[in-house]
């Protein structure tokens, strides 16, 4: 049952299980969103270089500035815009501290004790230094760049029937648009919300095909930096080896700890949550439901080793009693 | 820029610059990181905002108000610089005693002519020692000098001049107190006249509170001095109003006196809208000045040559600018080549003269009067873009001929089928005889050439791909048809197109057979024509001569081609150089990133503190030394005194930093060069709701208004009817759109981004008003009537102003009419009328007054009878807050 284990929870090195002899070091991006300005360069970027096709209706969603909703088949790098008023930074900000309290900064990834950022007194301390300097703001304005996560355990990989979607040397995954039959599988397994089949006329390519972010697979094979990340002008995207991302986003959160942002936490990153760690880490300034992402994401497929051991056993349960049924019948 | 991450404190403006200069912000992000307090003082929460420490929200067109309580907060409280303030600036210069202040008069200074509202700047002069005319040493007279009237100043412009230094002075003989205690020095003068300048007054007029206040005043001067220093960074949030140019001078007070200038992480930021927009006023597409900031002539003040090099180059004055012959006999070298001599004064009067204001929006007042018959329109939109949309639309209207060369099918080049007035019956298609020339160019990656950006650095675009089809850069179209009218003309005796025929017009062609830029770029840096380097390129302008021996079509870029290497081209990435980064790009003047770096230095010429050390003097080798080129005379030492009345660079003493100013020093008060007066002072926009409550002078007294039936404004303050219009509306750009939208309103990636027009409300205004978040609003102002989708937002915050509420309506200008772009929409400029700064002829469109209602606006005929009943609701008529100087009843 190890084989199992390995291939859908916990820590692993998705590239090698996925057959890579000569795998390359894991690639992910580190989005720190609390230096994003929200120009979007990394969604037009991504369009650009992937040719990808106008979303939606040109009309205006009336939500803050966003006006391409959510992830999706024409839209894979996705900046949210979330207006806050005090009393709900003031949440963000206790939620945060009750993380280092549980001796968590990140939500999943284990502590690394780095300097006062773990510090719970001194965190409380400078809270609330800033909230007497009047730096608790009475107002913020959040915005975060999000991308398809390239899980350790990828559902929608895991569920294609035709093997479209497939894992990388880089340990990402990666949809062929020309192998995809279009069920749609992997959009109902996705626990981010993130693949989506392509709509539209006959102008419009991949009509009916799952899109999603490739990692810019087409640039980093020739050591180019992905698209969004390139054009990031604040760094907010930072690309690189997914260990080096995450000590990033670590060291990061404990240095706006240090500066009394308790509300800082990583999301994404650690490999005994349910999909065993993304490849895609973030820096969030509040609970992940408040950019509509998944609290506590679980890989649909993480319950296939136990359905099939429980069906194997009703199966060899079954095999009993009918072969009991003929015992018995002999008598 | 890259210098802002040197910063400890960064002050964001009049600028929403995380929006609009996304790649710039980067520093101010690398500042931010490492521990700096970035500030945002903006009348909207904006992306800016929401990355920096502190937002802080501010009445539109009050700056002067909230910047002038930082300098009496600074002066009341000895936050000051003494010993850079006592040294570098003209703190303790005395100002003659004809001057009156603001304070003395309600709101005007001395030497108003109420006859045509301006000033004569004659009593704002420094005063002499001695007596007399200039006839003695120590005196820098001559034509240059004198006091030229604000009028004739403001109809060339002539505030475009000192963009590359400060104006001539009468003479040198200034009396100076550093003690600072003569009620005559500019110190004691700056204390009086900021003196009402106050936390509380703030409150009332910014609408910001007394606690905001005191914390960017703590933030700024915390960070200020020895061992700190803060940047202020502007855009066109203080530019475009009717006193924009001194929005601007209050910060560089500001920054004087907390001794921020010419210092690694100090300085003034302005942030400019578009690639090469820099470049555009060095090698200027404006009316009034020539190349590298020379003044173009004017009829009557620059009949001759000599009354020419009189006006611009002193030879008694301190600094660089005494040269300007130089640069100016260089500029017509390179133009006209052998037919410039030494006898036809080198083709002086090939030069056009200025008889008057020929600014954008005077030209466009002429068309529409039908005295303009063509217009070439390169890279802008009118009829979208600029200020008073209808009147560009109306005026295109009355063209001969127009030619648009653009990406798109932008709405000036279909105004004439989609315009609203034709809606409206204002037009009718069959009616115009407008002829319409479309032209397809080439972009920006279909074509080489440099950019100058927002620092003075140019950089050098290389071709990625050949233009498709017709398509054609800029440079290759004028060049074509220099050629073509050249062609036409080659017959011709007449003497007018001598200009023209003489013109040096012989590019070389590079392999694509396109005319090279390279070439231009050269004759822009200069050549030695005669002597021992004849056919070299020019080193830097210290090489440039006054007798003909030179050339270079723009003294300020003179070095950028040196030793025949393109360093425009130079990227040599940073981490692989120093921070300063010289080998990135050029920068003017030869390639010094920070300008009056002199003052880096103490005036014994060491650092102020080893942290901010960046320019010193190097005792061993007696020269100037440092990061960065030194911005001084080389070998000049800090103990230098030169004899009175010695002019030029050699007229610099050891401790003058500010070598393109006329007496070295930094100007507080300004004796010459401002033509709305030589200190800020707060007055309202030309259409304000709010009445000025410093002084019976209600909006500035030297702006340019434009009484026109077509042109009408709201009554402001207290007047009857400014109610009518009771909100403020600011009109800016988004991130996701460029300027009038026919860059990015035409692309699916850039157009799903922010699809839609809209108004952004507080839910306090759309609570009073009915509007609902997604929902329609007309918004009406004395001009217009547009409708725009609703973002109902706590970004936009009411402000208490004077004890009432006042609410502010944002309004993102990229839309327009029309039906080839992805989107369109009602256009935010539509709403603006034209009324000028008079120093650079800038138009108020950061500042306007406007009603708002729920629902769609009427259409047809129906829209304009909503905009006259509401005019005449108000009792608007073309006097409506068209007096330049306030009257007893307050009109």
């Amino acid at each position: 049952m190890g084989f199992w284990h390995n291939q859908l929870t916990g820590p692993t090195d998705p590239a090698r299980d996925a057959g890579w002899e000569d795998e390359q070091p894991r690639k992910g991006f580190f989005t720190d969103t609390s230096i994003c300005i929200g120009c979007k360069a990394c969604e037009v970027a991504c369009k650009e270089w992937n040719a990808l096709p106008q979303d939606g209706d040109l009309d205006l969603l009336g939500s803050s500035y966003d006006n391409t909703g959510s992830l999706g088949a024409s839209t894979w790098r996705h900046v949210a815009f979330i207006e806050q008023s005090g009393d709900r930074i003031e949440e963000a900000r206790e939620s945060g501290r009750k993380l280092v309290d549980l001796g968590m900064p990140a939500i999943g990834a284990p502590v690394t004790p780095s300097g006062n950022g773990t510090d719970t007194a001194f965190a409380t301390a400078q809270a609330t230094a800033a909230r007497e300097l009047g730096t608790l703001p009475d107002f913020r304005w959040l915005m975060s760049s999000d991308v398809c996560k390239h899980c350790t355990h990828a559902a929608c990989l895991d569920v294609c029937p035709t093997g479209a979607l497939f894992r990388t040397e880089f340990g990402t995954v990666v949809v062929q648009d020309d192998v995809c039959n279009g069920c749609g599988y992997c959009v109902a397994a996705c626990p981010f919300g993130v693949i989506e089949r392509r709509d539209g006329d006959d102008t419009v390519k991949n009509v009916g095909v799952a899109q999603k972010c490739t990692l810019c697979y087409d640039r980093i094979g020739h050591d180019q930096t992905p698209a969004c990340a390139q054009a990031c002008p604040t760094t907010s995207i930072k690309f690189g080896d997914l260990d080096e991302m995450q000590a990033q986003a670590q060291e990061r959160v404990a240095a706006l700890h240090d500066n009394g942002f308790t509300e800082a936490r990583v999301y994404g990153g650690n490999e005994h949550d349910g999909v065993g760690g993304t490849g895609s880490v973030f820096l969030l300034l509040d609970e992940p439901e408040v950019y509509g992402l998944p609290p506590d994401p679980v890989v649909t497929t993480a319950d296939l080793p136990d359905m099939y051991r429980k069906a194997g056993m009703a199966a060899v349960a079954m095999l009993v009693m009918a072969a009991g049924a003929f015992v018995g019948g002999r008598k | 820029m890259q210098d802002l991450a040197n910063a400890d404190c960064i002050i964001i403006q009049g600028s929403n610059m995380a929006e609009c200069h996304p790649v710039g912000y980067q520093w101010v992000t690398e500042a931010r990181l490492k521990g700096a307090k970035v500030i945002h003082i903006d009348p909207r929460f904006t992306r800016t905002s929401a990355t920096a420490d502190k937002h802080v929200p501010i009445r539109a067109g009050s700056d002067v108000v909230f910047l002038g309580a930082l300098i009496n907060h600074i002066l009341a409280n000895d936050l000051y610089f003494k010993e850079y303030v006592v040294a570098y600036t003209n703190a303790a210069t005395i100002v003659g005693n004809e001057f009156k202040d603001t304070e003395d008069l309600d709101g005007l200074f001395s030497g108003y002519d109420e006859e045509l509202g301006n000033y004569d700047p004659s009593s704002w002069a420094y005063a002499t020692e001695g007596e007399g005319p200039d006839a003695s040493p120590g005196t820098i007279g001559g034509p240059a000098a004198g006091h030229e009237h604000g009028h004739s100043k403001s109809e060339r412009s002539a505030g475009d001049e000192h963009g590359s230094g400060g104006p001539a002075l009468e003479h040198a003989r200034v009396k100076r107190d550093e003690t600072l205690q003569d009620p005559h020095t500019v110190f004691q003068i700056l204390k009086r006249h900021y003196a009402r300048y106050t936390p509380e007054m703030v409150a009332d007029v910014c609408g910001v509170s007394v606690d905001d206040f005191h914390y960017v005043a703590r933030a700024l001067t915390e960070n200020s001095g020895r061992d700190r220093t803060s940047a202020f960074c502007y855009a066109v949030g203080w530019t475009q109003h009717t006193l924009g140019a001194q929005f601007i001078r209050t910060a560089a007070i500001i920054q004087l006196l907390l001794g921020n200038m010419g210092r690694p992480g100090g300085g003034i930021m302005a942030l400019r809208g578009h690639a090469s927009i820099q470049g555009s006023t060095d090698i200027p597409t404006l009316y009034n000045i020539l190349p590298g900031y020379l003044a173009m002539p004017m009829v009557g003040n620059h009949d001759t040559w000599d009354d020419y090099v009189a006006a611009i180059a002193n030879k008694a004055q301190k600094g660089f600018w005494a040269n300007a012959d130089a640069y100016a006999v260089s500029l017509l070298k390179a133009w006209w080549g052998d037919a410039a001599t030494k006898e036809n004064n080198w083709a002086y009067d090939y030069l056009p003269r200025l008889s008057g204001a020929h600014g954008t929006y005077q030209t466009t007042m002429a068309m529409k009067d039908g005295e303009v018959e063509g217009y070439f329109l390169l890279g802008q939109n009118p009829a979208v873009g600029s200020a008073h949309g209808r009147m560009q639309r109306l005026a295109l209207a009355e063209l001969k001929w127009l030619v648009v060369r653009d990406l798109n099918m932008i709405e000036s080049a279909t105004f004439w089928k989609d315009a609203p007035e034709i809606a409206t019956g204002e037009l009718e298609t069959e009616k115009i005889g407008t002829e319409v020339f479309f032209l397809p160019p080439a972009s920006h990656v279909e074509k080489a050439g440099s950019f100058t950006q927002t620092q003075r650095l140019l950089q050098w675009r290389h071709k990625a791909v050949n233009p498709p089809g017709d398509c054609q850069s800029e440079l290759g179209f004028f060049f074509e048809l220099g050629k073509r009218i050249r062609e036409r003309l080659a017959d011709s005796d007449d003497p007018r197109d001598r200009p023209l025929l003489d013109l040096t017009w012989d590019y070389p062609l590079n392999e694509d057979g396109e005319i090279s830029g390279e070439a231009v770029l050269q004759e822009i840096n200069g050549r030695h024509l005669s002597g021992e380097r004849a056919g070299e390129l020019a080193d830097m302008y210290t090489d440039l001569k006054a007798d003909g021996s030179t050339s270079s079509g723009c003294w300020i870029y003179s070095g950028v081609y040196a030793k025949g290497v393109n360093r425009a081209a130079n990227r040599k990435p940073g981490r692989e150089q120093s921070p300063v980064a010289q080998e990135w790009g050029w920068a003017w003047p030869d390639n010094r990133r920070i300008l009056y770096n002199r003052a880096s230095a103490d005036p014994e010429g060491k650092p102020w503190s080893e942290r901010k050390k960046y320019v010193w003097w190097d005792e061993e080798n007696q020269t100037w030394t440092g990061l960065d080129t030194p911005d001084f005379v080389k070998t000049t030492a800090p103990s230098y005194r030169p004899e009175p009345g010695t002019g030029g660079p050699a007229g610099l003493a050891g401790d003058d930093p500010f070598v393109m100013m006329a007496d070295g020093k930094g100007w507080l008060f300004a004796p010459k060069g401002m033509l709305d007066g030589p200190l800020p002072t707060h007055y309202e926009p030309q259409e304000s709701p709010v009445q000025n409550p410093l002084y019976r002078q209600q909006s500035n007294p030297a702006r340019r208004v434009f009484p026109r039936k077509d042109n009408l404004w709201s009554p402001s303050g207290t007047a009857p009817g400014s109610e009518v219009y009771p909100f403020v509306f600011t009109t800016y750009r988004l991130t996701e759109h460029h300027t009038a939208g026919g860059m990015s309103r035409w692309l699916p990636y850039l157009a799903e981004l922010q699809p839609e027009f809209f108004c952004e409300v507080s839910p306090e205004l759309a609570e009073e008003r009915g509007l609902v978040n997604g929902g329609w609003a007309t918004i009406v102002s004395a001009r217009s009537a547009i409708e725009a989708r609703v973002l109902v937002t706590e970004r936009m915050t009411p402000l208490v102003i004077s004890g009432r509420t006042l609410h502010q309506v944002g309004l993102p200008y990229h839309w327009g009419v029309g039906k080839e772009a992805l989107v369109s929409g009602d256009s935010a400029n539509d709403l603006l009328g034209v009324a000028l700064d008079p120093n650079v002829q800038i138009q108020e469109s950061k500042a306007g007054s406007c009603d708002i209602q729920p629902g769609r606006r009427p259409e047809g005929e129906a829209l304009l009878r909503l905009v006259h009943e509401y005019q005449s609701r108000a009792g608007v008529t073309v006097e409506t807050s068209n007096q330049l100087k306030t009257t007893e009843d307050g009109t």
